[in-house]
């Protein structure tokens, strides 16, 4: 493969689950069981021979820093390159960014330094396991001057968005920025490719035009005269739009089939806790979840995401809940979709209880 | 002024582990795979640096290629440091001859540079096949305390079980007036855990006398003990409790993967006081499935558990397909049994597959159950029956 160095953005589309967001960045909100939505994207960089990785981060990133450490879970504690974090540069003039522009404007220095030909831009809430290599490689098949991740599928329900019309060789003849439609349609899913020169010409280009929005300005007003290109991804993709999805996206994991195609042939690296195994007591009842390592249960756990160090008292009945690290649940407490972030309390006997398409909703530390 | 680690260990993990038979045919005793996710070696590493101790020599010969790659540099027990961190230390070709580690003794005599590069007060000797948690640095202290040139780690056995172990003769202030190696008629039940401490400027000069013996067997128990203690030095015992374990026996290794399960397990690996460090499978959550039935059991990342498990430690990435039955057995990682497949009172290595129908280990409840043993990438054909006791370490058609 030719070399490449990873970008990605921890803090896009932040305000999509603000429940989820409120104290850390979207890279790092919880997902799977024991993953952040962040060890997706990283690790399909790793393993597609990614090296160098820069996270473009903004606010609330203690949660990141502290998920990524050195980066050596990743593989990515390197002398030369790994993990950078590039928090938001500014001096007396500037402010912290306030787009995807500015935020690449942000970190030139650091794409300036770094040698390797292309640069491979990901959101962070990209659950998919994607090829890396094989983009790259079509990419250059094509002498594209930028090529585009898309799926193909519902739009969402963000604020922002793009979709394609890419011809039959693949090449984006038309872009739509944000439209409403049911209809299925090609969704950019956030995933560039292009060469690290070119990228620094586009950005040093739109500093002096003095532009702002890099999906209208540079993309989708110079469809003629770059060679942009569509990369069709067939393959299982979740990107997080809302609360609803989060949870809904969540629960497909419960699938065979979907985890079979995020977890299969591939490793999926996150950090690492040296969690015991998890233990399953007398009276346990557990059917159709997933269960992290250093759980303890004692009670019935039914179509539930259970992360590390969860406990389930005696008696208690969980159904189609996502659980998050080290939350306690007492005896005889009864939990009916419900998602709790990490290190909640749920007392004996309490009943809660939400539905599908709208999850009660516990938040980070709290003591019900 | 000279950089210097008030403590080194000196971990012996050469072991053969004759008595795990298949389970030791490829890898050495301390590799072996133990509690749903560790491997003996994290028990004294992961007490090592959750003691203080940050400099550790792991002694090996008996293929070690498995555990090498598994210590590797060490990080995953925080023991990879730019001054101390984990070493392994390989017997070498000398000028003069080369020699395998033929004695416990002979095995750190022959790594004393290793040992003064560090210009310790202090060395601690460690073995590679128990499962315990405990506190070296309060040994230390105690060491330190009495002012002895040599600390050993006792524990009391079961009067009845005293004659298999090495026993300690102690005055009332701990100091210890006599070794007893496995005795007929033992005086006391205070057996020596095979952990000593001992004053390094002393542990040098013994060692450098019995290398020079030709009499000697190069054994700490058998030789270098005795020789301190007749010499007249300062030795004293350490009591330890707490759960303590050899796990060198298969039905020991069984027993304490068993010793892991329940509410109060007899040995609570998950105490977070005191972390067992260990290298992570790369593995999603466990998935536990729509007819499963999972009672009483320890079960690590990546299974796929479809059929009934009770009072079992299952590795990871180890599947039970529906109707398969996993009953009083240890599974180690990646093992396949298949669907209406019958396993108990087992322990099968990595890697196994055990085909649709067959029936591994006894399926009566009788005490101290002979365990059947399948060693690492075997398979066990359709409808075969491998009777309880047996131990298996190629692939098995069945009669």
């Amino acid at each position: 493969m030719a070399s490449a160095v990873g970008v990605i953005f921890s803090n896009i589309h932040d305000e999509d689950i603000p429940e989820l967001s409120r104290h850390r960045t979207m890279g790092s909100i919880p997902f799977g069981g024991r993953y952040r939505l962040i060890d997706f994207t990283l690790s399909n960089m790793v393993n597609s021979g990614i090296t160098t990785v820069g996270l473009v981060t903004k606010h609330n990133y203690q949660s990141l820093l502290d998920h990524i450490g050195s980066g050596k879970d990743w593989d990515l504690a390197r002398k030369d390159g790994g993990v950078i974090l590039l928090a938001p540069y500014s001096d007396e003039t500037d402010t912290p960014y306030t787009n995807r522009l500015e935020a690449l404007k942000g970190i030139t220095g650091f794409l300036t330094r770094r040698k390797e030909d292309y640069v491979v831009i990901s959101d962070c809430d990209c659950v998919a396991r994607l090829d890396i290599a094989d983009i790259i490689r079509f990419h250059e098949e094509k002498q594209a001057d930028i090529t585009m991740v898309y799926h193909k599928g519902k739009v969402p329900m963000s604020s922002y968005y793009i979709t394609l019309s890419p011809d039959e060789t693949g090449r984006v003849q038309g872009m739509q920025i944000t439209p409403k439609t049911d209809e299925d349609v090609d969704l950019y899913i956030n995933i560039m490719v292009l060469k690290r020169e070119f990228l620094l010409n586009i950005i040093r280009d739109a500093i002096t035009r003095g532009l702002s929005s890099f999906g209208r300005d540079v993309l989708s007003h110079n469809l003629k005269s770059m060679r942009v290109f569509g990369y069709f991804f067939g393959g299982y993709y979740a990107g997080m739009d809302s609360l609803q999805t989060y949870y809904r996206k969540n629960m497909e994991l419960l699938d065979k089939d979907v985890r079979d195609a995020l977890f299969g042939a591939r490793d999926i690296y996150t950090k690492v806790r040296d969690s015991a195994p998890s233990k399953y007591l007398d009276g346990a009842k557990v059917k159709d979840s997933l269960i992290s390592d250093g759980c303890v249960i004692e009670g019935t756990v039914e179509r539930c995401i259970l992360f590390r160090g969860v406990r389930v008292g005696k008696g208690t009945v969980l159904k189609n809940s996502i659980v998050m690290q080290d939350t306690v649940i007492g005896a005889n407490a009864e939990l009916d979709c419900v998602i709790t972030d990490k290190n909640v309390v749920i007392r004996d006997n309490m009943r809660l209880a939400g539905c599908e398409s709208l999850p009660y909703f516990v938040m980070k530390g709290r003591m019900l | 002024m000279q950089r210097k680690k008030e403590c080194v260990a000196m971990l012996l993990a050469g072991g053969q582990g004759s008595r795990l038979y298949a389970l030791t045919n490829n890898i050495a005793k301390p590799a072996v795979a133990f509690g749903a996710k560790y491997r003996i070696i994290d028990f004294p590493l992961s007490n090592c640096i959750n003691s203080g101790i940050d400099t550790v020599g792991v002694l090996t010969q008996y293929q070690p290629l498995e555990l090498n790659e598994y210590i590797g540099n060490g990080q995953p027990w925080d023991l990879d440091r730019a001054f101390g961190g984990v070493h392994i230390l390989s017997p070498y070709q000398g000028k003069k001859k080369s020699s395998w580690y033929e004695g416990t003794a002979n095995a750190i005599y022959q790594n004393m540079r290793f040992m003064k590069r560090y210009n310790p007060d202090y060395v601690l000797i460690l073995s590679g096949d128990h499962i315990y948690r405990m506190d070296y640095a309060a040994m230390l202290k105690a060491h330190k305390e009495t002012g002895a040139d040599c600390t050993i780690a006792a524990i009391e056995v079961p009067m009845k079980e005293a004659s298999r172990f090495g026993i300690l003769n102690t005055n009332p202030d701990g100091s210890i007036y006599e070794f007893e190696e496995k005795p007929k008629q033992p005086k006391s039940n205070l057996a020596s855990m095979g952990i000593y401490i001992f004053t390094a400027s002393k542990l040098f000069k013994y060692l450098e006398e019995d290398e020079a013996n030709p009499d000697s067997s190069k054994d700490f128990g058998k030789d270098v003990l005795p020789a301190m203690l007749n010499a007249g030095e300062k030795m004293y015992s350490y009591l330890f409790k707490g759960y303590w374990k050899d796990v060198g026996t298969i039905s020991a290794l069984w027993e304490a993967n068993m010793d892991l399960l329940g509410e109060k397990p007899v040995f609570d690996v998950g105490d977070s006081g005191w972390k067992i460090h260990s290298r992570n499978p790369l593995a999603p959550p466990e998935y536990i499935g729509d007819e499963a039935v999972v009672d009483n059991s320890m079960i690590a990342l990546g299974c796929e558990i479809e059929g009934t498990v009770i009072n079992s430690v299952l590795a990871s990435n180890v599947v039970v397909e529906a109707g398969a039955v996993v009953k009083d057995s240890v599974i180690m990682a990646g093992t396949v049994i298949k669907a209406g497949a019958k396993v108990s009172y087992s322990i099968i290595d990595e890697n196994v597959v055990v085909e649709d129908g067959a029936c591994v280990g006894t399926d009566k409840e009788v005490k101290n159950a002979q365990i059947a043993v399948l060693g690492r990438q075997i398979t066990i054909g359709s409808g075969a029956v491998v009777e309880g006791g047996k131990i298996l370490d190629k692939d098995y058609k069945g009669e």
